[in-house]
């Protein structure tokens, strides 16, 4: 029994190591053109060399500092406007196509238009990630708001509760779960359209930036290991929210 | 001295009460007259709108025409409790259990030492021995719906509805709720509406078992059953429960021929 727990606790590492050692093969067995990629071992030994060498640092912290300023704009307006128009049936109804629309719309498409907007500046990225990231927080938080139980709103009525404090207390609480399902996917979107707009709006730094340089000098081993930096940053990112979801919506899965 | 045999004042006055549904009329001129700290239960045919009456009356639902009155008073000027068959849905989740019995005594406006008073006198009532820092949902089902009693008896209500509260609970939490919830009423002299679609658990509580006909929803009769407090697990032997049972069967059976 024991040792099919222990056994179960290694699981999640099965998918990692496979991957390991197909690319180990794909490179060894010259399936792959060196020159198009390195071994995984070089990679990470690279990737190692960037971080204690600090040369990857301001790259990094230009991105993670785009996408969280992008994502606070969006949570800031995001968040009490989803709320407003899960609130208002009618106004929700007015403004449901273009909301549809747009976040339907590949953000990126928007780029060239920020860009007659803001021009080539560090706000234009944070402007088109925050669009981005905005349309799906709202959405997410107008949802919630009207799928709240209808019977924790009547039950609260019942006692008397003043429509301010149902929904403060009742409305708002009720929404937190699915508003954290659209913060997490809104952090996610706004750190892509951060790296797609490193790479294309003309940009000094950024983890975007990075590979799109070292993919211009065909330095390989950078770009492959700029890659890895920009996946395990929105890993890290996605992680970090899921820890603080289940602390705050600790009731999240369980009614 | 039987005092439930005394014919005590109406509280709940029902007047003329009037509801119907995509133009098929559910209530027409419906009358009843509640007396103070009786438990009335409502039994009758499925969709014949026994919730739909108990709403009406609570407020949750609204009615076409009529007057529901509470001692002369409006719904606006009565405390009222409501507990509902679904205890999950109807719990804060995001409060631990003793602060969802605190909630409704908070929003009135009572001062911390009173609240916690008042939320210990309901634990002794009740002989609560959870814990009752834990959430909701990491109660069982009986201790949920315990919990929301409490809260809908925290703000002492002059009438408590109730909408099947047994429905999803084992047999042995619907006897101790039946049992803490007639000690409630012996103590406090609240009036109490019960739904019910368990014959048995309408008869057990009842001063009076409130039949309905299908729709156009009428009274189809008013059963007293004076059987003397409090009533025990074993009370259902009795022969007067007994033939109150029938007799209500017998007139639930003829509405469902005719």
């Amino acid at each position: 029994m024991n040792r099919i727990r222990s056994f179960h606790r290694f699981l999640p590492l099965i998918g990692p190591v496979l991957l390991y050692l197909a690319w180990s093969t794909a490179v060894s067995a010259k399936w792959v053109s060196p020159t198009l990629l390195p071994s995984p071992h070089t990679t990470l030994a690279y990737t190692v060399q960037v971080f204690t060498t600090g040369v990857i640092w301001g790259d990094l912290y230009s991105t993670v500092q785009r996408t969280i300023y992008a994502f606070l704009w969006a949570s800031v307006i995001g968040v009490p406007c989803g709320v407003i128009l899960g609130s208002s049936p009618p106004i929700y109804r007015s403004l449901e196509f273009l909301i549809d629309f747009f976040r339907s719309t590949p953000s990126s498409a928007l780029i060239p238009l920020f860009m007659l907007i803001f021009g080539i500046t560090d706000l234009n990225k944070i402007a088109i990630a925050s669009f981005a990231a905005v349309l799906v927080i709202v959405f997410n938080s107008a949802y919630g708001v009207m799928n709240a139980k209808k019977t924790r709103v009547m039950a609260a009525k019942t006692m008397g509760v003043s429509q301010f404090h149902i929904f403060k207390d009742v409305l708002l609480m009720e929404s937190l779960p699915q508003t954290f399902i659209g913060l997490r996917t809104g952090i996610s979107l706004a750190l892509v359209i951060v790296i797609v707009a490193e790479m294309f709006i003309g940009s000094e730094s950024g983890l975007g930036h990075r590979i799109i340089d070292a993919q211009q000098v065909f330095n390989i081993k950078d770009m492959y290991s700029s890659i890895l930096i920009t996946g395990a940053l929105g890993y890290i990112l996605n992680l970090l929210f899921m820890i603080i979801e289940s602390r705050v919506v600790h009731w999240g899965d369980k009614v | 001295m039987d005092s439930s045999s005394v014919k005590k004042k109406s509280h709940v006055s029902i007047d003329k009460l009037c509801k119907s549904f995509n133009g098929e009329t559910l209530y027409k001129d419906f009358n009843l007259q509640i007396p103070r700290g009786h438990i009335i239960s409502i039994f009758g045919p499925n969709g014949c709108g026994k919730s739909t009456l108990i709403n009406m009356i609570s407020g949750l639902t609204e009615f076409d025409s009529g007057q529901v009155l509470f001692d002369g008073k409006t719904l606006a000027q009565t405390k009222i409790g409501y507990v509902f068959q679904n205890y999950r849905d109807a719990l804060f989740p995001w409060m631990s259990s003793w602060n969802n019995i605190a909630y409704p005594l908070k929003r009135m406006g009572i001062p911390p030492q009173k609240v916690k008073q008042r939320v210990e006198s309901l634990v002794e009532l009740f002989e609560i021995k959870f814990s009752l820092s834990l959430y909701p949902y990491e109660l069982s089902g009986g201790q949920q719906q315990t919990i929301s009693i409490m809260r809908a008896l925290a703000t002492r209500p002059e009438v408590l509805f109730l909408d099947e509260p047994f429905s999803a609970l084992d047999f042995e939490m619907t006897l101790f709720i039946r049992e803490k919830l007639q000690e409630a009423n012996l103590r406090t002299e609240v009036t109490m509406l019960i739904v019910s679609h368990d014959l048995e658990d309408a008869v057990f509580l009842a001063d009076q078992i409130l039949l309905l006909t299908r729709r156009p929803t009428k009274i189809s009769a008013l059963l007293d059953f004076d059987l003397p407090r409090p009533r025990r697990a074993d009370s259902v032997s009795d022969p007067i429960f007994i033939a109150t049972k029938r007799q209500a069967l017998e007139i639930f059976q003829k509405e469902m021929q005719s």
